[in-house]
């Protein structure tokens, strides 16, 4: 029993700090890998008034592969040294590396809604404290020189099964979006997953 | 189960217990890079994404 209780007691070390240190690990690789990506990415093409973005967006990076770094994700609600890398993909490795980006859904600064699901327990818990975020509250990506903001509208509370909150328009699967959004979705109580809390983000058009 | 352990181990107190950290250490090590990463899929609460 003696034995069981410490290797019981070792896996919960294991589940809310290894992770973490592992993850913060995979991150500085990330880090690393992302920087030659934007080293090596085609110059983007300038940012064209057709597609109703007259004050200039900056165009999306190219999708990464499941798991490789997207772009760097910055909440300064979160705290002056809140930095993660996204990679691509939502799966539980994925995640196990940071923030993920919902395959399938736009790039960011794109018309749609560019989603990403992170932890907010255990793998270095980026949203840990998503609860705090305000209406208002910035939320900047960026990929090199260039960087899309987005402003907080709302956040709330929605069952896991509820995916409409990443379609292009949220819960509006068949429509055809006209804003630019972000989501950003994790799990909701912080310890639990029966729920999900979700933030919804508008692109702050213009630099 | 630990004393049929410690009666097992040549040497004197000290050899036995150099060992017996030895054996612990690798006994961790094993747990934290192939038992608990193979374990942590049976732990709930860890979905954060909808689907």
């Amino acid at each position: 029993m003696l034995t069981l209780g410490a290797v019981l007691l070792l896996f919960v070390v294991y589940l809310l700090w290894w992770t973490g240190v592992e993850t913060n690990a995979a991150q500085s690789r990330l880090a690393g890998d992302l920087g030659r990506a934007v080293a090596t990415a085609p110059s983007p093409p300038k940012a064209t008034g057709g597609d109703a973005s007259p004050r200039g967006v900056d165009p999306p990076p190219p999708v990464p592969a499941t798991g490789a770094p997207y772009l760097d994700l910055t909440i300064p609600r979160l705290g002056t040294d809140w930095h993660w890398v996204v990679v691509q993909g939502v799966g539980l490795p994925q995640l196990a590396l940071g923030p993920g980006h919902y395959p399938g859904t736009v790039g960011p600064g794109e018309v749609g809604n560019f989603a990403v699901a992170g932890h907010r327990s255990g793998h270095g818990e980026p949203f840990a404290h998503l609860d705090q975020m305000k209406a208002g509250d910035l939320v900047r990506l960026s990929f090199g020189s260039r960087s899309w903001t987005y402003r907080v509208d709302k956040n709330f509370i929605t069952d896991p099964s509820d995916v409409g909150v990443i379609d292009p328009v949220p819960g509006q699967p068949a429509a055809t979006p006209t804003r630019r959004l972000l989501t950003l979705t994790t799990c909701d109580p912080r310890w639990g997953n029966a729920r999900r809390l979700i933030v919804v983000a508008t692109l702050v058009e213009g630099r | 189960m630990y004393a049929a352990l410690w009666r097992m181990l040549p040497g004197p107190t000290v050899v036995r217990a150099a060992t017996l950290l030895v054996i612990l250490a690798l006994v961790v090590l094993v747990l934290f890079t192939v038992v608990f990463p193979w374990a942590t899929q049976f732990v709930p609460g860890q979905e954060v994404s909808v689907d």
